[in-house]
């Protein structure tokens, strides 16, 4: 029996399948104004994709801010615990979560079997978020995909001291009118993220191995920049951006 | 659907607390009683919620709390418009939403009631926090009435004799004060009788919020932070002893019938910090889907916790004892110490802790007590960031998924 996770995020709806313990795939789509019809769309997508049929599927489990949203679902779960389980199912190993989704930011540590033990959540503020990366990618007219490996060739990072996505971005905007170099900026936007992110995780006693996950994990210069504030390697999950998804498939099949 | 056609839920019906409707009469006969003062010649003192208000009572002055008006002013959601309104005003948002929603409201007589009488004269005790001290200095210049301050040092762990003395001084000027104001001498055998009714209706709330020992608890934090308010404004009456005897009488009789505040509870929790005004009732149903009662709170067992220091054959000299050595008074040690007491005491699963914006002595320590709280009892904490007063902080859809994320934490 093949379980479906669908995780509905403020930028995007991730939905994964999973039978007998192994990912058959997942896919991602824009959430758009309707949390709903993404979550129906992404989920009949994702069965066309693998050439499932509907009737083959068993429990589905939805998950993020949308998730009271999916009315087919057989259960909604809280991201947190989803992340937790997704982590878990692909390594079992890991101990401390770390989420930077479209609009929030998660720490959590997670027991030898998988389960939520504390965790932490970003506050009503964008800053440390994939939309604020966003935000500075169209400040400086960057293509965002291009961000993680712009910053490596940083010579000199700049200072970005403020916490404020909107006050970030005249700071960046002051800074490209002095005239410094774009890979320097950028490099200093990832900083502000990993100390801002760091700041909120050590709340927690996260143990290694950590695992980063959701969208923005897909980005070197900020995944350097956690590893550097926290003191510890970080692992990026090969599904960084379903992970959510998956979790939710796998606590599907009782997971 | 009209009146006749609504349905009523026995079950419902049957689990609401029925002192309810007392609490409110006496409320509303107490707030015109005060509104009216000066048409019947009552004087009328504002004063801080932690404030001494025995003496007020013994010289039949009315005690008028613009904290609990604050509270008032958050349930009725119309603080926010009143905080926007100091905001224009000159006031920073990052102040106390009470402060900036009464000091407001002094200049359009809004809010749920019209706004509240003004005052003969102000009563300021920093027990509670330094805000009210420039709060009610700024309300003394607006109403041009005389403001007396009570300076209770910070206990950190302990009340020395200097303290005492100092703080007893205290008690004699404030006496002076009210005899000046008032114009006439303070009768000390009533003050003494009004400081054992008080030590009474202390005890008596203390026993209310006892009975959720009991499992299932016949009440929550969420009918305390409404029945607490008669042990805030009217202590020292004989109107509260017989409020709580009979609250007290009701709980007990919901205990041995079995009639729990949260149907099926099957998790336990202590709420820290302040209410969140305009959203108690979606908390409450919120913990309640989950099975989980909020059976006890730092908040208002703070208006019996001075109860071990207070000596009713002795009223007046406990007194400074007695208001120093508060909740909001003492070293996050002891804070986190009587916290895990109350664990214990009432058996809870976990901490849920109202970060406050607009109460920084409340808020602050709350992650070094949640700390301790998991290193002594292993237990987990929740933080809501919000306010007490002012919606502008409360993120609606992040609480709910960090409250659902607590309650699967939680279930395991």
């Amino acid at each position: 029996m093949v379980t479906i996770g669908i995780d509905i995020g403020s930028i995007s709806a991730k939905a994964a399948a999973i039978a007998k313990d192994k990912l058959l795939g997942s896919k991602v789509i824009l959430t758009g104004y309707n949390a709903r019809q993404a979550g129906m769309a992404v989920f009949e997508g994702l069965l066309k994709e693998l050439a499932i049929d509907r009737d083959a599927v068993g429990r589905i489990v939805a998950t993020g801010y949308g998730r009271n949203s999916v009315d087919f679902a057989d259960q909604a779960v809280t991201e947190i615990t989803c992340h937790a389980a997704g982590a878990h199912f692909q390594d079992p190993e890991v101990r401390a979560v770390i989420d930077i989704g479209g609009q929030d930011s998660k720490a959590i540590a997670l027991g030898p079997n998988g389960r939520v033990t504390d965790f932490a959540m970003n506050d009503k503020c964008a800053a440390g978020t994939g939309r604020f990366l966003e935000v500075m990618a169209r400040a400086l007219e960057v293509d965002l995909d291009a961000f993680g490996e712009m910053s490596l060739q940083a010579d000199e990072p700049a200072k970005i001291s403020s916490l404020c996505t909107v006050f970030a971005e005249s700071e960046v905007i002051s800074l490209i009118a002095k005239g410094a170099r774009r890979t320097n900026i950028i490099a200093g936007i990832h900083a502000s993220i990993g100390a801002r992110v760091v700041a909120m995780a050590n709340r927690l006693k996260l143990q290694a191995p950590v695992m980063m996950t959701g969208g923005v994990a897909h980005n070197i210069g900020v995944v350097k920049a956690l590893e550097d504030k926290l003191g510890l390697p970080v692992q990026v999950s090969a599904h960084a951006q379903v992970n959510g998804a998956i979790g939710a498939a796998r606590l599907a099949a009782g997971g | 659907m009209s009146d006749q056609e609504k349905t009523i839920d026995p079950e419902k019906e049957r689990r609401k607390i029925k002192s309810v409707k007392t609490m409110k009469d006496i409320m509303t006969h107490y707030y015109i009683e005060a509104k009216t003062a000066e048409e019947t010649g009552k004087k009328v003192a504002w004063i801080t919620s932690g404030g001494p208000v025995e003496p007020l009572i013994a010289m039949d002055v009315i005690p008028v709390y613009p904290e609990n008006h604050g509270a008032m002013i958050g349930a009725s959601k119309m603080g926010t418009d009143l905080c926007e309104k100091a905001e224009g005003m000159g006031y920073s948002g990052d102040l106390c939403t009470y402060a900036l929603a009464d000091i407001a409201c002094s200049t359009v007589n809004g809010g749920p009631i019209g706004g509240l009488p003004k005052p003969d004269m102000l009563v300021c005790g920093n027990n509670i926090c330094g805000t009210v001290l420039k709060w009610y200095e700024v309300q003394a210049r607006y109403y041009d009435v005389p403001l007396f301050i009570l300076d209770t040092p910070f206990c950190h762990t302990e009340f020395s004799d200097e303290a005492r003395q100092y703080v007893r001084r205290q008690i004699d000027e404030y006496l002076v004060f009210l005899e000046t104001v008032c114009g006439k001498k303070c009768d000390h055998d009533h003050l003494r009788d009004v400081g054992r009714l008080s030590m009474e209706g202390q005890r008596l709330w203390q026993a209310v919020l006892d009975t959720t020992m009991n499992k299932p608890a016949p009440m929550s934090a969420f009918d305390a932070f409404f029945h607490l308010a008669l042990i805030v404004t009217l202590r020292g009456t004989q109107t509260v002893v017989d409020y709580y005897t009979g609250l007290l009488e009701e709980m007990k009789n919901r205990v041995a019938e079995g009639i729990s505040a949260v149907p099926e509870e099957r998790y336990r929790l202590l709420w820290d910090n302040l209410p969140i005004w305009f959203k108690t009732r979606w908390l409450s149903d919120k913990f309640a889907a989950h099975k989980a009662c909020l059976v006890a709170d730092t908040y208002t067992s703070a208006w019996c916790g001075s109860l071990p220091y207070l000596d009713e054959n002795n009223f007046l000299e406990s007194m400074a004892e007695g208001y120093s050595r508060i909740y909001l008074n003492i070293g996050t040690d002891r804070m986190a110490e009587m916290v895990v007491e109350m664990i214990d005491k009432y058996e809870v699963d976990g901490l849920v802790m109202h970060s406050n914006r607009s109460c920084k002595p409340y808020s602050l320590g709350q992650y070094d007590i949640a700390r301790i709280v998991q290193e002594k009892r292993g237990l987990p904490t929740l933080i809501i960031e919000a306010n007490m007063t002012d919606a502008r902080s409360f993120s609606e859809s992040q609480i709910d998924t960090r409250i659902d994320a607590f309650m699967e934490v939680l279930k395991g």
